[in-house]
């Protein structure tokens, strides 16, 4: 490798997006100790301007593949779709951020630089064509959501969720590298598509070594998507981290972790895929399993929420054990789908516990006498989460299974749809809550609710119904972002 | 000079790992968790610069010194966070930092 000729082919073009989002980050970061505090609202602007320059960006990537760093990054559309979904997942983000920030009495400079790099890191991961980049896209993404989670700093659950991933998700990123290593060990590169390649010709050491850190690599990756039983951490975060930081966590981090876990095995591990398909059926049946009975014991709304993403992931898997162009498709859809409805919850799940204090599934009965557009949107997300028709979590799992289907996993769609049998049960019993119960406090709140979180609530709720009616255009952009993969 | 085979450093490495891993599943203290965390990556490295060594390649090594940066800021994310724990709670014994379970 000549450090020249890697140098020499840095196309920017193909850059864009990264480029927008570390330049605006920086920005923010370095612009926050100087501004005096009636400005600091020009953190927010700088953000939400960043992450649509570099919407716009990726948008202008499509269809225009261009490799870089000799070879390790790409922009290909696999790459700008994932982009898109991070992007939309942050700017969500942002904006139900901007007046929790202020009642918090948060940093917003430091709070909204940590969210564009750790969106950096994301895409680094999706857009890698080299496990060396997946792993440092995994670390830029992580290490900004280390401080996130315990971002607020008196709080002793918010320092508890802190240290509890950073020490699993330190010790995850050990196993995947010891993976890389020992993938480099019987293949002497860690670019992917070298390694496959090499594939066929591997024999005696090198076979085991492949075995070995393929298993390895599986581990970390298991560990970054909470799938079981690598999922100890998921419901402690999720409940400690701030409300803002967990919806930020739910929805990219866990995309940004499928994206390189579908470039790793989906495409590129072709020789060993029938070992690979067994491992993944097996993670996918406990992790949509556990991860749907443990939500069901739940009395808050946050850990139930973190188990519900835990079994949405094993749904994900199950696409990943299809494989081929339409299991990738559809994992794809799905993630869009799942960014989009969960955030939407997460940002009721604020709205209430900014008005009432509180994340109690038990204080959310008679809301709809309360907050009704609240409860309204909410009812939206929760048939959506369970998979019910005209929503975008619908025609993500009709995707799913059909998929499945046509790759013969029968029983495994089966379980599946058991499964989600199963989830209806905790969902609907927060709709339950809300339209059937009393209301402790039975006066009619005609409250105000900020403008940005208004405009969360909207676009989730439409994008939600807009993926779950119309889907065709996202579905035909989720298939054709595997140009050039197969 | 007589080569040392490339299995006794992959074995070397291994039980590095292993030690590390076990470091991190049965120790109480935060920092020495940390600190079993950062064996891990070391062992890591070892492999790497055995693997690359063997194969007569350099870039192995180079893979090294990434492992080595992101270990660095690792850590220091990761003292910051035990730092902040230790001024809540007075403590870094994780059988104390339990508020959250199932």
């Amino acid at each position: 490798m000549d450090i020249f000729s890697i140098i020499g082919t840095v196309d920017y073009g193909a850059l864009l997006p990264e480029l927008f989002l570390l330049g605006f980050a920086l920005v923010v970061m370095l612009l926050e100790p100087f501004l005096p505090e009636r400005y600091k609202p020009v953190n927010f602007y700088l953000t939400v301007f960043g992450l649509l320059a570099a919407a716009g960006g990726s948008l202008w990537l499509w269809n225009r593949a261009g490799v870089n760093f000799g070879g390790m990054a790409t922009s290909d559309n696999f790459a700008v779709f994932f982009r898109l979904v991070f992007i939309a997942g942050t700017l969500l983000t942002v904006l139900v951020s901007k007046n929790y920030l202020a009642s918090e009495k948060f940093a917003n400079g430091e709070y909204y630089a940590l969210l564009l790099f750790s969106t950096l890191g994301m895409m680094f991961m999706a857009g890698s064509l080299d496990l060396m980049v997946i792993f440092l896209g995994l670390e830029v993404m992580s290490i900004p959501l280390y401080i996130l989670a315990g971002f607020r700093k008196a709080d002793v659950r918010s320092n508890e969720a802190g240290m509890k991933y950073f020490l699993i998700g330190a010790f995850a990123s050990s196993f995947f590298l010891y993976g890389i290593a020992l993938v480099y060990g019987a293949t002497g590169t860690t670019h992917l598509q070298e390694i496959y390649n090499q594939l066929p010709t591997l024999q005696g050491r090198g076979d085991f070594l492949i075995y070995a850190g393929a298993a390895l690599l599986t581990v970390g990756f298991a560990f970054k998507v909470a799938a079981v039983p690598f999922h100890m951490w998921a419901p402690d975060v999720y409940e400690g981290a701030p409300t803002v930081v967990t919806a930020f966590m739910s929805a990219g981090p866990k995309a940004a972790g499928f994206a390189a876990l579908l470039r790793t095995f989906a495409l590129f591990l072709g020789d060993y895929k029938e070992a690979m398909v067994a491992v993944f059926w097996v993670l996918a049946v406990l992790t949509m399993t556990v991860g749907n009975v443990l939500a069901l014991v739940q009395s808050n709304i946050k850990r139930m929420l973190a188990y519900s993403s835990i079994a949405h992931a094993g749904y994900v898997l199950v696409a990943v054990v299809a494989g081929g162009p339409d299991g990738v498709s559809a994992a794809l859809f799905y993630l869009l789908a799942y960014t989009v409805m969960n955030i939407g919850a997460f940002a009721v799940v604020l709205a209430v516990e900014g008005k009432e204090g509180s994340n109690q599934i038990g204080d959310y009965r008679g809301l709809v006498n309360r907050h009704p557009y609240l409860a309204a949107a909410m009812t939206i997300f929760m048939l959506s989460l369970t998979g019910i028709p005209p929503t975008a979590g619908f025609v993500g799992k009709l995707y799913i299974f059909s998929a499945a289907v046509s790759a013969n996993q029968i029983p495994l769609v089966v379980i599946a749809v058991l499964n989600s049998l199963v989830s209806v049960y905790y969902y609907l019993g927060v709709v339950v809550a809300m339209y059937m119960h009393p209301s402790p406090a039975a006066e009619k709140n005609q409250s105000f609710y900020s403008l940005p979180l208004m405009l969360v609530l909207a676009l989730t709720v439409w994008g939600t119904l807009q993926l779950g009616i119309f889907p065709q255009a996202l579905l035909r952009a989720a298939s054709d972002s595997l140009v050039g993969l197969f | 000079m007589a080569a040392v085979p490339l299995d006794w450093y992959l074995i070397l490495a291994g039980l590095l790992f292993a030690i590390g891993t076990v470091g991190v599943l049965v120790s109480r203290n935060a920092i020495v968790i940390l600190m079993a965390i950062e064996l891990m990556l070391n062992a890591v490295n070892l492999t790497f610069v055995a693997f690359s060594h063997y194969m007569g390649k350099n870039d192995g090594q180079v893979l090294v010194f990434l492992v080595m940066t992101v270990a660095a800021a690792e850590a220091a994310v990761g003292l910051a966070i035990i730092l902040n724990i230790f001024r809540t709670r007075e403590s870094v014994n994780i059988d104390d930092i339990n508020l959250m379970k199932w």
